[in-house]
C-alpha cells in the first residue's frame, strides 16, 4: 500500500534530483523503491539517451543552432524530455558553477559543447571534470586563457579556478593565483575559423608548448615545474575545495544557503550534513555520484522538503513538466527558454562568472509576476495532459466537498504543502462556488474548468516557489 | 503617494564588469600612458579635449556635449582602500557599503526607506533590468523591479478566467494568500512583501508607456531600451525618485578596443536621447543620473585588453550638476601605482554621501556607515 509520506518523498527527490515529476510517474517510482529510484538516478546510463536526431530532424536549425534562444531551447528540450532527470539536473549545477556566458563568447554552438561536456561528466570525478574545464574552447575564452602567455601572464582563469571554480575566496594567495596562472599557460584555442562568410565554427583546444611557461613555481605550498593539470591535483585535494563543492551541492540539492561570497565568513547552515559530505568526497576519491548517493539517502535532505527556493529553470521546467504542456518534438521550447530568461536566469548566459545569487534572490517583483502567470496559464489548462490526468483522478473520486476538492489538488501536485492562512484562503474561495460534480455534461466541464483555477492559483502561491 | 513632481530624482547606471578610466577619460598627453597602452591605447588625434592633459574617448560625443553645457561632474580617483579586484566581490561592496564584511543591506534600499518611512509608494525605487541589484535589496523595502513595462502585473493571462469578476476575485484572492503570516520565516514574508508590492505597483505603472509621447527615437539598444522606460515612468509623475538600470559588460580583458567602442557608443547615445527626452517635456531639472562601475582596470594592458584594476571613474550628469573635474586624475608613475593599478584617492562612500545629502537632503551617515568627504558637484 502507497502512502501519502512515500508519495511526498518520492516527489521531493524528483523536484531535487530532477525537474519534478508527475503524479504517474511518481507513484510508479514509489512502487520501485526510494534506494532503488536513487541508484537509477545516479547511473543515468541504464537509461535510453535522448534521440537528438529526431529532435533535429524537425528542426534543423536547432542543430549547432547560431541564435542563442535556440541553443537554450534545444537544452530545454533535454530538460523536459531526459529520461536521465538527474544527469540533467547536475549539467545545470555545474553550468551555475562553471557559469560561462553568450554575451562574450558569441557562439552559442560552442556553449551547446560545454554543456555537452558537462553532460559527460555530470557524475564522474571532480578532477576529470575540471581539467576538461580548463581544456574547454568556451570557458578559456570565457576567461582570457588564449591571453595567457609565458612571461606575460593574464591571471583571470586562475583567480577564477580558485576562487569561483573549487576552493573559493581566502584560502590561497595572490601569490597562488599568479602562479597557478603560470602553470596554464600554453593552453589556448586553435585559431579560429572566421566567422564570415559561413557562419560559425567549433574551437578546438590546443597545448602549445612553445608558450607554456615550465620554469617552477610554488603554488599552495608546493614547487615543481607545474603544468596545469598539476594544479588541479593539487586543488582537488584541498579541504577548502572539497567544503565548497559539498556546499555548492548541498546549496543546490538540499536547502538555501546564504549567497556564496559569504562562504569563507558563515559558516553551512548545517554544518554535520557538509563534513559527511566532505568526507565522503575525499573518501572516493572526488566521486560527485559517490557524494550525491550519501546526500539523497541522508535525513537531512529528506527532511529538506520545501526549503529550497526553486530557480527559474527549476519552476518554468517543473511547471512544463507536471502539467505535461510539452513532450517530444513540438514548437514551444523556444518561448519557454526566453521565458527563463524574462525570469531572471537566462541560460547559456549568466549574468557574469559569479553566477546568479539563488535563494530568494531567484524571485523580485518583476520575477514574481512572471513565475506566477507562467505556472497560471499552465495549470489551468484542461487541455494539457498532466492537468487531464489530475482531473481524471479527482473526477474518479466523484461529488467532493470544497475540503475534499482542495485536497486533492494539492495531493496530486506535489503533495505541496500549504501554509494554514493559504488553505484557508483558498477554501474560502472555492466553498462560495459549491461542492465539485459531476452530474451532468455542464457541470462536468464547470467542475473542469474550476480544477484548473484551483491548481492556478495554487501554482500562483508562495508555497509553490519553494521545492 | 509620498513624492511631487519636483522632488529630486536620482538615476543610477551601472556600468556593470568594471570600465576602464583610462580609455574613458584619456591621458593622451601623458608619456607612461603610451608606454602602458601600446596595444590598448587610444591614439592622441581621436581623443575629444578637455584640457591639455585629458580627453573623451571619442565614442562619448553625447556625454562630452553636456559636459560642455557645463551639466556633467566627472569624478577622478573613485574606489576604496584595499580594492579586491573580483567583480562579485567589488559590486557587493558598492552596493552596500560594506568593505570589510559582506552586507546584505543596499545602500539605495536605505535611501528609499528614508524618503518614504512608510513605504506608502511602492514605485519610489525602480529597477529596469533582469533581478534585482543588491544596492536597492533592504528587506521590508518596496521596490518595483520590471523586465517589460508594458506587461506587468500578476494573473493577466489565465484562459480559463470566465468573467472580469472571477479575475477580480482571484486577484483578490492572490492578495489574501500573500498577506503576511506570523512565524512562517523570513523567505514566506519576504514573497508577502514582494507580492503586495507587486499588486500595488502593477495598476499604477501600467499608465506610464500609454500616457507617453516623445519626438526622440531612441536606439534598439537594451540600454536604449531601459533609459526610454526611465523616461516612461518619470514623465508620468508617479512619485519615482530612485531609478536603476545597467548595461554591460564592460570586463574587457580581451579585443577591448571595438569592445570598449561598442559600449560606449551605445551607452553615450543612450543617456544623449534621455535627456533629450527630459528637456522635450521640460522634466529634466529634477534629475542626475548618476554612472558607476566597480573598479578599474590595470594600467598596463595585457597585449589586447586589460586585467581588474583599483580607482575608477564616476559622472554625475544633470542640469543642476557643477559640471567639471573633481579630484585629481590619479598618478600613473610607476611608483605611485599598487600592484600595478591607478591607486584611488577619494572614497566611493564621500560620493554617495553628496547625492545623499546634497541632492536628495538626507542624513548620508546611516546609509554609507560613515562621514566622509563629499564633493561640490550638486
Amino acid at each position: 500500500m502507497t502512502t501519502r509520506e512515500q508519495i511526498s518523498l518520492m516527489s521531493h527527490l524528483m523536484r531535487r534530483a530532477g525537474f519534478g515529476a508527475p503524479i504517474s510517474e511518481v507513484e510508479d517510482r514509489v512502487t520501485k523503491g526510494y534506494e532503488e529510484t536513487v541508484e537509477e538516478l545516479l547511473n543515468p546510463a541504464d537509461q535510453e539517451p535522448l534521440d537528438e536526431d529526431l529532435l533535429y530532424r524537425y528542426f534543423p536549425n536547432y542543430e549547432g543552432g547560431m541564435a542563442p534562444n535556440q541553443a537554450q531551447a534545444q537544452w530545454i528540450y533535454r530538460m523536459i524530455n531526459t529520461k536521465r532527470p538527474l544527469e540533467e539536473k547536475m549539467v545545470l549545477f555545474w553550468h551555475q558553477l562553471f557559469a560561462t556566458g553568450n554575451s562574450k563568447i558569441d557562439n552559442p554552438p560552442e556553449l551547446t559543447q560545454q554543456i555537452a561536456m558537462f553532460r559527460n561528466h555530470a557524475l564522474g570525478d571532480f578532477p576529470a571534470l575540471l581539467v576538461e574545464l580548463a581544456k574547454n574552447p568556451a570557458m578559456i575564452y570565457w576567461l582570457d586563457n588564449n591571453g595567457n602567455h609565458k612571461g606575460s601572464i593574464n591571471e583571470n582563469w586562475g583567480r577564477e579556478l580558485l576562487e569561483l571554480f573549487s576552493m573559493g575566496v581566502g584560502n590561497y594567495s595572490e601569490e597562488d593565483i599568479k602562479e597557478a596562472s603560470r602553470a596554464f599557460t600554453g593552453w589556448t584555442i586553435a585559431p579560429k575559423i572566421p566567422r564570415l562568410p559561413l557562419g560559425r565554427f567549433y574551437w578546438d583546444f590546443e597545448y602549445k608548448p612553445e608558450d607554456h611557461d615550465s620554469a617552477d613555481k610554488t603554488f599552495l605550498g608546493v614547487t615543481g615545474d607545474f603544468n596545469g593539470q598539476d594544479i588541479i591535483d593539487i586543488v582537488v585535494k584541498q579541504p577548502a575545495t572539497g567544503r565548497f563543492l559539498c556546499r555548492h551541492l548541498y546549496n543546490f540539492f538540499v536547502a538555501d544557503e546564504p549567497q556564496v561570497p559569504s562562504w569563507n565568513i558563515t559558516p553551512p547552515t548545517d554544518p554535520a550534513a557538509i563534513d559527511v559530505l566532505e568526507r565522503t568526497y575525499h573518501d572516493s576519491s572526488y566521486n560527485v555520484a559517490s557524494v550525491l548517493r550519501v546526500l539523497f539517502n541522508s535525513d537531512f535532505f529528506k527532511n529538506a522538503r520545501f526549503k529550497h527556493v526553486k530557480s527559474t529553470a527549476e519552476l518554468v521546467v517543473g511547471t512544463v513538466r507536471m502539467a505535461q504542456g510539452l513532450s517530444g518534438p513540438q514548437v514551444g521550447y523556444q518561448s519557454v527558454a526566453d521565458e527563463c530568461t524574462y525570469q531572471g536566469q537566462e541560460l547559456l548566459n549568466p549574468p557574469s562568472v559569479e553566477s546568479w545569487h539563488t535563494g530568494e534572490e531567484w524571485i523580485d517583483g518583476g520575477a514574481l509576476v512572471r513565475r506566477v502567470n507562467f505556472a497560471a496559464k499552465y495549470f489551468s489548462n484542461t487541455d494539457l495532459e498532466g492537468i487531464r490526468t489530475i482531473i481524471d483522478y479527482i473526477k474518479a473520486r466523484g461529488t467532493l466537498s470544497p475540503n475534499e476538492f482542495l485536497d486533492s489538488c494539492l495531493e496530486l501536485m506535489g503533495p505541496i504543502e500549504l501554509g494554514n492562512s493559504t488553505y484557508q484562503e483558498l477554501l474560502k474561495h472555492i466553498t462560495e462556488d459549491g461542492d465539485l460534480s459531476w452530474d451532468s455534461s455542464p457541470d462536468t466541464s464547470e467542475s473542469e474548468r474550476r480544477i484548473g483555477i484551483l491548481l492556478a492559483m495554487v501554482s500562483a502561491s508562495r508555497e509553490y516557489q519553494f521545492a | 503617494m509620498t513624492a511631487t513632481k519636483k522632488d529630486p530624482v536620482v538615476v543610477i547606471l551601472q556600468l556593470s564588469g568594471a570600465n576602464d578610466p583610462l580609455n574613458t577619460i584619456v591621458p593622451y598627453t601623458n608619456p607612461y600612458y603610451r608606454d602602458n597602452r601600446p596595444k590598448v591605447g587610444i591614439p592622441e588625434d581621436q581623443v575629444i579635449p578637455i584640457n591639455e592633459e585629458l580627453g573623451f574617448n571619442p565614442n562619448m560625443g553625447p556625454v562630452q556635449k553636456l559636459y560642455e553645457e557645463g551639466k556633467v561632474a566627472i569624478v577622478h580617483g573613485i574606489g576604496y582602500e584595499n580594492s579586491p579586484r573580483s567583480h562579485f566581490r567589488s559590486m557587493d561592496i558598492w552596493h552596500t557599503c560594506e568593505p570589510d564584511k559582506v552586507g546584505t543591506e543596499g545602500w539605495l534600499g536605505k535611501v528609499i526607506r528614508d524618503l518614504d518611512p512608510k513605504g506608502s509608494n511602492v514605485l519610489t525605487g525602480v529597477n529596469f533590468g533582469q533581478g534585482l541589484p543588491r544596492a536597492l535589496a533592504l528587506r521590508g523595502v518596496p521596490v518595483t523591479s520590471v523586465s517589460d513595462l508594458a506587461s506587468y502585473g500578476v494573473l493577466s493571462e489565465i484562459p480559463g478566467i470566465s468573467s472580469e469578476r472571477e479575475r477580480d476575485r482571484m486577484l483578490d484572492l492572490f492578495a489574501r494568500i500573500y498577506a503576511p503570516t506570523i512565524g512562517t520565516g523570513p523567505v514566506m514574508d519576504y514573497l508577502s512583501h514582494t507580492g503586495q508590492n507587486v499588486l500595488d505597483g502593477a495598476d499604477i505603472i501600467r499608465v506610464a508607456p500609454e500616457t507617453y509621447s516623445s519626438s526622440i527615437e531612441y536606439a534598439d539598444t537594451p540600454i536604449a531600451r531601459s533609459l526610454k522606460s526611465v523616461a516612461q515612468v518619470h514623465l508620468a509623475n508617479l512619485g519615482t525618485q530612485i531609478f536603476y538600470t545597467q548595461h554591460g559588460s564592460f570586463d574587457t580583458h580581451f579585443n577591448q578596443l571595438p569592445q570598449h567602442t561598442r559600449l560606449w557608443t551605445d551607452v553615450g547615445r543612450a543617456i544623449g536621447d534621455f535627456y533629450s527626452d527630459l528637456q522635450e517635456h521640460n522634466a529634466s531639472d529634477n534629475v542626475i543620473m548618476v554612472l558607476f562601475t566597480e573598479f578599474g582596470r590595470r594600467v598596463k594592458d595585457n597585449g589586447t585588453g586589460t586585467d581588474h584594476g583599483a580607482g575608477g571613474i564616476a559622472f554625475v550628469i544633470g542640469d543642476q550638476v557643477k559640471g567639471g573635474m573633481y579630484n585629481e586624475y590619479p598618478s600613473l608613475k610607476p611608483e605611485h601605482l599598487t600592484q600595478g593599478d591607478l591607486e584611488p584617492n577619494y572614497d566611493f562612500r564621500g560620493f554617495y554621501s553628496t547625492v545623499i545629502e546634497r541632492w536628495l537632503g538626507l542624513d548620508p551617515v546611516a546609509v554609507v556607515g560613515g562621514t566622509f568627504e563629499q564633493l561640490s558637484f550638486v
